[in-house]
């Protein structure tokens, strides 16, 4: 019987799919190396136009924001997301505790530019920015404050 | 559809001014109402295509139900307020009700689909229309998991 095929197939793909957001929503992966920055001396090197950093691809959507020192949290939000908010609280808190920490957070509706610019898919995504505006880490779907921790960038 | 999401627009704030939201919803209501949403799916698979189509027609009007009104004032919410709530433990946390209130116009879209498919002798497209749906109730219902939800983005992506 064809409803009942379709049950199980029904049953075994939202186990599945769901397991593996349970595993993997929240952790960070190191971004892949941008251009030219595998030293440092090589980007400083470049003009600012040649290889934007994160935060200058952001643009107007972080306009009035300063950076962070040591890190910039930038977190991508939508109207329909649950989860936005645990991630708000928990990124918030983060920047209050930790010293040169800000975080952002971005209408992802708002600045489809950035975040078809950014391969954001999925809200809530958030990005490690490093202090000088590159991306260090990213992680999709809400991070743990351990985790979150664990992803900054070493101080100064 | 749902327009009205009583949020306010947000604009890049910077960490230390926490909006102040909406007052939010126990997590665990919609999550028990997509838990009997999935049965109701599932018992509508393994019917015949005439009872299917009924039931599929039910399962419509409680969607389209829990979209206009919100998923706070639904049958399945009032069931869950009357006999499932006192015997929990208060919720840590509360939810914004945008997100499942949009989550039922989606399951809403994919019944109209199923109901169109039985009604025209089409079963198998019913079938799998409301397969899809019970995905979406299944990832609800167990992993508090919103598919509609990131749906959503991707569409608007895709849009522009």
């Amino acid at each position: 019987m064809v409803g009942l095929w379709i049950v199980l197939a029904a049953v075994v793909l939202a186990l599945g799919f769901g397991g593996y957001r349970l595993l993997t929503d929240g952790r960070f992966n190191g971004t892949h190396a941008v251009r030219g920055a595998g030293s440092e001396q090589d980007v400083t090197a470049q003009p600012a136009e040649t290889d934007p950093s994160t935060w200058a691809s952001l643009g107007e959507a972080v306009a009035s924001v300063v950076p962070g020192e040591r890190a910039t949290l930038v977190q991508f939000s939508s109207a329909f997301c649950a989860p936005c908010r645990a991630t708000r609280r928990i990124l918030g808190e983060v920047a209050e505790v930790v010293p040169g920490v800000v975080h952002v957070e971005v209408d992802a509706e708002h600045h489809l530019e950035v975040v078809r610019r950014l391969n954001v898919v999925r809200t809530p995504t958030t990005l490690i920015l490093d202090g000088d505006g590159r991306e260090v880490a990213r992680a999709a779907g809400a991070p743990r404050k351990e985790q979150v921790l664990g992803a900054l960038p070493l101080g100064m | 559809m749902s327009a009205t999401a009583p949020r306010q627009a947000r604009g890049p704030s910077a960490s230390y001014a926490e909006p102040v939201e909406a007052p939010g919803i126990d997590p665990r209501g919609p999550q028990f109402t997509a838990a009997i949403t999935a049965v109701v799916l599932i018992v509508i698979l393994l019917l015949p295509p005439a009872a299917a189509a009924v039931l599929t027609g039910v399962q419509a009007l409680l969607f389209a139900l829990g979209a206009m009104r919100g998923v706070q004032h639904t049958p399945h919410a009032a069931l869950f307020k009357r006999l499932v709530r006192p015997r929990l433990r208060p919720s840590a946390e509360l939810e914004d009700p945008a997100p499942p209130r949009f989550a039922q116009a989606v399951g809403l879209v994919f019944t109209l689909v199923a109901l169109v498919g039985y009604l025209t002798g089409l079963t198998l497209l019913g079938q799998i229309a409301i397969g899809f749906a019970l995905v979406a109730a299944l990832l609800n219902a167990v992993f508090r998991f919103c598919l509609g939800c990131e749906m959503y983005l991707l569409l608007k992506r895709l849009g522009g």
